[in-house]
This record gives structure tokens, sequence and C-alpha cells, in this order.
């Protein structure tokens, strides 16, 4: 044993996350779980790529796999399903931060998809469920074995019951019925040719252990997070932004609004809350006293059914 | 009154604790409605979800008030045939801790549910309800929670409203339990009377049951200690990645990144290389935030060591000069998690701590009853004998695991690893044994004597056995 420590020592100097001390907290425990998955998947697989949306989620996780290799360079590409329905600012972030940490980013667009007939575009315009083809095609493409998502268990109720390595088939498909037993933090990420693995790092955060993580960390996120001034119309008892994707339809009125986003996708069915939350303190204390969660408020493509996100993680959605 | 103090927005979090439980029992013992409950007046329930299942109850007929075990219900096909398939992860939080909670179902696929929600679980709750008491299935839940080493357990005496709250029924049960318990070593039991149906001391404190003054159920998770005290523990640290970044700013920085398993490290310790048993000495501990002096469990960082020695994934670190067991021939107690059974000689890969090897089943020696708490002694040490494996018929093989099996094995390994025992290094004891050819999870396993070595018969030839087993 070499643990026979008898000088004092201010707790302070271990830093922020020493176990057996007060300073290791609930954020400490999740970093280093996150960052020990990220770990894992750089040792055990050939071409793990993240999903990188330009949302809050998958920035935490490019922070987290920063801190996970450190000094060397993130060891992942980035990929983004673009829909062609992006808010600008998201899309500038994403290429601000390529730039920025010399990433490589790979785009797989929806638009194409829909160009070459792959997919067909849907009549309510939504182009979110139109992802899960362009998503596998990029995977198929470039062989990636590994594919990091933001997902979390708090989210959804399908997504409770997801492991942190799920296993997909050759079509992509999550069985809920056949997941591997995931025990202690032994993570089996053995495939066949053409299989792959969705990899959750976040799997036990929550939306406010981000919020608090992104203050704690200080990382920045696109402004579209914050408080702002938008146009925006009343549908379903969410507000939309305009755009070409087909709103506002007849009878929708237009009207400028201080708002912000919780979550980022697709702009057709991504709604805005009202706030005046212009700080991640601000938005902190907004989320606590939330009576409404992330994808309730603000996804329309969960309010489709019960299982809505149930069925998409089955054909092989995010 | 419940001294509980529910969350507040704008408080400091800066010292909130993290606690892992996990919960048995069955959807009958009403562990649903107790995990709502526990989401509900925690207010981790928020109005959309709580509409949901308000028009779920209505949908069903119910009129009395929202039924809380629907907050549960994750799956189609769990809301159809009204049953749970699979462990569900549930979180709410406090001013003082954060819970992840790992829902395990009572009924089907029971033992591989409960023993992966176990795994990582620091307290468990073991359901019964007040009018049927300890039953073989309780009985159950108290032995994996105790195979799994889960060091608290909390006992929910639930549906206290159905027998009006009777003191003495609470007592007998608490103490039949206790006694147990006891046997199975399991080392901290507290004992609740509740109802999660009508909230009595779940988070808030209950006026009918006067004679009782322990903790709610919240409140004891609130006090339960968490913190491990890393400095009684012996180092461990699973190498994963060897990080060697070969840029123009650290051209020569080689670190070895991995996460604190169990104890303490600080630079200037000498540490060896399990299982090449080189040493070296810790130069640095380095993280993204900058470097430390000293890391504890389970802490993330890289290390970087004086010399430059052979070190890779798999590799663990352990004290230099730590009385460890490195070895090929590995000797544990399985519970079997896959459809198809265990086969003698079976090809496998073994998972142990971030190290991946080829392997032969050699010995299936003795099975586990939970439900009785026996142990069954096995014939059958031939890795030559063929068994169908698809046959699943329950004298197909008598020393094959099926489905749920919990059995003591020997594993023969391609090369030695860190045998650590389970029952002192919960982190670093624990295995898989892995399908070759597709991957699956077939097992897992606790390495060295478990529950049910205690359990064995004796048998005056066998004492030998587990030095001849575990050693190198």
């Amino acid at each position: 044993m070499t643990t026979t420590d008898t000088a004092p020592r201010p707790t302070r100097t271990l830093g922020r996350g020493a176990a057996g001390t007060a300073t290791f907290t609930q954020l400490d425990a999740l970093e280093s779980e996150a960052v020990h998955v990220m770990r894992e998947v750089a040792g055990e697989f050939e071409r793990p790529v993240l999903l990188f949306s330009g949302g809050k989620d998958s920035i935490v996780m490019l922070h987290l796999a920063r801190k996970a290799f450190w000094p060397a360079p993130v060891p992942f590409t980035l990929l983004h399903v673009d829909t062609g329905h992006n808010f600008p600012e998201v899309i500038a972030y994403r290429d601000a931060t390529v730039e920025r940490y010399g990433l490589r980013l790979v785009v797989a667009s929806v638009q194409d998809a829909i160009d070459d007939g792959r997919v067909v575009e849907r009549p309510d315009g939504s182009r979110n469920p139109l992802q899960t083809v362009p998503l596998l095609d990029a995977i198929t493409a470039h062989r990636f074995d590994a594919v990091f998502g933001g997902g979390r268990r708090d989210e959804e109720k399908a997504r409770a019951k997801e492991r942190v390595f799920s296993l997909r088939d050759e079509f992509g498909q999550w069985d809920p019925r056949r997941q591997r037993p995931e025990l202690w933090d032994l993570y089996n990420g053995r495939h066949r040719p053409g299989e792959h693995v969705r990899v959750f790092p976040l799997s036990n955060w929550t939306e406010l252990d981000v919020w608090r993580y992104i203050e704690r960390e200080g990382i920045e996120l696109p402004t579209i997070y914050y408080a702002h001034e938008r146009e925006v119309f009343a549908r379903d008892g969410m507000w939309l932004a305009p755009g070409g994707w087909g709103g506002p339809r007849g009878g929708e009125r237009l009207e400028v609004r201080t708002v912000r986003y919780r979550t980022v996708g697709d702009m057709s069915c991504t709604g805005a809350v009202e706030s005046t939350a212009t700080t991640v303190a601000d938005v902190i204390a907004e989320v606590a006293t939330s009576r409404l969660t992330e994808r309730g408020a603000t996804r329309a493509d969960d309010r489709a059914s019960e299982a809505a996100m149930e069925d998409r993680k089955r054909e092989g959605y995010f | 009154m419940t001294t509980t103090v529910l969350e507040p927005a704008g408080i400091d979090h800066t010292h909130r604790e993290l606690l892992r439980l996990a919960t048995a029992g069955s959807v009958d013992d009403g562990k649903s409605t107790l995990i709502g409950r526990l989401l509900y007046d925690t207010k981790s329930v928020l109005a959309d979800q709580l509409s949901a299942v308000e028009r779920a109850t209505a949908a069903r007929g119910g009129s009395d008030g929202p039924d809380l075990a629907l907050l549960t219900d994750g799956l189609r096909a769990e809301r159809e045939q009204g049953i749970t398939i699979d462990v569900a992860y549930r979180y709410f939080s406090t001013a003082t801790r954060a819970y992840v909670l790992a829902d395990t179902p009572g009924h089907v696929q029971y033992t591989r549910n409960m023993v992966t929600g176990a795994s990582t679980a620091e307290l468990a709750i073991v359901l019964v309800d007040a009018r049927k008491g300890v039953l073989e299935q309780t009985r159950r839940h108290a032995a994996v929670t105790a195979l799994l080493g889960v060091p608290h357990v909390v006992l929910a005496v639930n549906k206290m409203d159905l027998v009006d709250f009777d003191e003495p029924t609470f007592r007998t049960i608490a103490a039949q339990f206790a006694a147990y318990a006891a046997g199975l070593g399991v080392p901290d039991v507290v004992a609740v009377p509740l109802s999660a149906l009508a909230g009595d001391n779940v988070v808030e404190r209950s006026a009918r049951t006067p004679w009782y003054d322990g903790p709610t159920l919240l409140e004891h998770l609130e006090r339960v200690p968490v913190a491990r005290d890393a400095r009684t523990e012996e180092l461990r640290l699973p190498v994963q990645v060897v990080i060697r970044p070969r840029t123009a700013e650290h051209p020569d920085y080689r670190g070895y990144a991995g996460k604190v398993a169990s104890g303490v490290v600080r630079v200037g310790d000498e540490v060896a290389v399990v299982p090449s048993g080189k040493t070296s000495v810790v130069t640095g501990i380095d993280t993204f935030d900058g470097p430390l002096d000293e890391a504890h469990a389970p802490q993330s960082v890289t290390l970087r060591l004086a010399d430059d020695l052979d070190v890779a994934r798999g590799d663990v670190l352990v004290p230099a000069g730590a009385d460890v067991t490195v070895g090929a021939d590995l000797v544990g107690t399985v519970c079997w998690l896959a459809e198809r059974r265990s086969v003698l000689g079976q090809r496998l890969l073994v998972r142990i701590g971030t190290r991946t090897v080829r392997a032969l089943l050699r010995e299936v020696d003795a099975r586990l009853d939970v439900d009785s708490l026996t142990v069954e002694r096995l014939q059958g040490v031939d890795t030559l004998h063929a068994v169908d494996a698809t046959d699943t018929s329950a004298d197909a093989a008598p020393s094959a695991l099926g489905l749920n099996a919990i059995g003591r094995v020997r594993v023969r390994l391609a090369e030695p690893v860190l045998l650590d025992d389970y029952e002192r290094h919960r982190r670093t004891g624990g295995f898989l044994l892995v399908d070759p050819a597709d991957g699956a999870t077939l097992a897992a396993g606790m390495l060295g004597p478990t529950l049910l070595d205690r359990l064995l018969p004796e048998q005056p030839d066998d004492g030998a056995d587990w030095l001849a087993g575990a050693g190198i």
C-alpha cells in the first residue's frame, strides 16, 4: 500500500475530483464516467465517429473528448447529419469549432438523399425522421464502427432502457429485447463486420447536469440557446421559426417574441420557448423550475405517439 | 414532518454526490409505484410526463389519481403486456445527492436483470408486500444483492396501509429479513415501513406510523455513506489507451490513460505493471485541467512513468511490491446471461478490466439455486465430451449453465492476467464471458470465493481447491 499519508493536506490541492473527499462531486463522477467510455471506444474500435449536430449535448461530448485524450488531439471524426433546415447560428458554430480544433468533419446531407431518391420528402415538411437513411449510408460508406451519440436516458422513456454501448445490426436497427447486459464498467463493443455500435457517453446525465457542466467548464454554445428576439409563429403549442420548409401556413401569424431553444434539431419540428434567460446561470434557474421536459416542450417529433422515439430508434435513428 | 430538503433552484450544487442504487421486486410488490412515488415526491416528474400518465390511467379506466407505476413503463411491449422487460435507469435528485436508479424487473429474466442492476449499485432496495412478508423471491433478491457485493440494503416493507400500519407485522418481517441477510453476509440492512401508493415514509414522514422512529426511505438514501475511502484501498489502474500525441508541441509525450478503479496514486509512487511485473515511478498525473499531485478512484487521469516500459491497453498498474495474484487459471462464480447454454470446452473470450483474452471453459463444478439458496455439486470435468448447445432441456447437460443460472466455473486463459478476488476488489474482480463468434455477452462473473462458496456443502477433500485454482 502506498496510501499512508500523515501529512495534512488541504483538500483543494487534490483538485476538483478527489474521491473520499467532499470535492468529488456528481459532475466529477459523470465526467470521469464519460471520459472512461470515450477511452474505451478509442481502445476497442478502428473507426469511431462522433455525431455532432451543434446541439449542446454533442458540444459537451466533444469537450469531453478533448479532455479524454489531452494532450493528443481528438481521435474521432465528426459526423453532421444535415437536414438542410438548419439554424444558421448552429452551422456557423459547427464550422468555427471544426476549424478551431483542427477536426475532420463529414456531412451527411438529407437534401442529397432526397435528390438521389433514397428518401422522400414528407408532406408535413419535417426532415427529422428523414435523417436515419443518410446517417446509416454515411456509417456504411465510411465504415464507421462506433458512433457516439449525445442521447441521454432521462430524455425519453425508450432511451431509459438504452445501453451505453448499443449494438446495431447491419441495417442499423436497435432491438430492445436483444440488448447485451451491461455490467460494472465492462463495455462489450465486439461486433461482426457490417454491424456497428452506438455509444452514449452522456447516458447518465440529466438536462440540468449538462447545463451545470456547461457552466462549470465555461463551454461556449450557439447563441440560439440563449434568449433573443426572433420572428416566430405558433403551431401545436410551440413557437416555430419561419422557413422554406413550410411555415407559416395560412392562419399562422408571425410575431416577434423573446425566445430561446432548449434543443437544436431540424427547424421544422424544433420549437422555441419564451424565455428571458441570457446567461448559463439564467438557463439553469429556468430549467430547474421548468414543469416540462425539454422534448415535451420543444419537439414535435416526439409527440407523434407514445412510442415515437422507440420506433425511430428501432429503425436506426440516433 | 419531513426533514428532506428538495432541490430549490439556484442552490450551490458543487458538493452534490452521486448515489447509484438498484431496486428489486415484482410489479405485485408495488415496485413501479414506489419508484413513481420517489420521482413524483422529489419533483422529478414534469407536467408533460404526468399528463401522459393521467391520460393512460384514464384510458385504462382508473380514476383514483394518476397511476404512478405508469411513469416507469418504457417500451411499447411493456405497456401492452403490463410487464417490465429490461433494466431501466431513472434519475432524481435532491439538494445533496443525485441518484441513478437501476429499475430491475422482478419476474422475467429476473436474475440477469438484477445482476446487471446490482453490479454498479451501492445500495439495493428490496421490496416486500407487508401482507405477504419475506417470500422466496425476497430471499432471491437478497442473495443476488449479496453475490454482487452491494454494500447497503434497504428492506422496503410496502403496503403497510393494507395491514393497518401494524407495528408487530413490520417488526416480524424486518427481523426475519435481518437474520436472513446476516447469513448472506450483507453488511448493512435498514427496514422501512411504507406505503408507496399513499406516500407514507417514502419522502414524507407518515403520521400513521408513530411507533417508527427510523428514517423515511429518502432520508436514508440521503444519509447512507457513499464516499469511498480510497485511502484504505490498494491502487488498481487498468490502462485504457496509451496517449502519444506526436505533435510539434508534444513530440515525445507518452501517457497511460485510465480510470483509477481503486485506491490512490501519487507522483513519486513506485508502481508495477501487471502482468509483466516491471516497475517504474510515477513522474506525472496529467489532466486537461492541469497536473495533479495525486488521483483517487474513480478519477480518470493520465499517468507518466519514469521508464520507457512496454505498457499497453489491458495492463494494470498496481503498487510496486503489492501482493497480487496473476494467473491463467480463472475460478469464479458466473451468472449465465445468454439463451444458449454453456458447453464444456467451448472457446470464449474473457473480458477482465481493459483486457480481452482467449479462453476455454474447462469446468462447471457447482450450481447455486438462488431460490432455495442451496448449492449443488456437478460432475463433468470433461472438456472433450461434446454437448448439444441447442438442447435447452434441463437435463441436456448436467454441468451446463442455462439462462439465469449461477455456477462456479474454471476457465483456462491463453495468457496470465491480474486475478483480484471480487469480494475485496469489486471494481477489478468482475469479468465477462464473451462468445468469440458474434461478440455476445454470455455470462458475468466474479473472481474468487463468493456467496456460492460460502453455501457450498463441506467436502473434506475440497480444501485445497481454491489455492490450486487461484494461484499462478
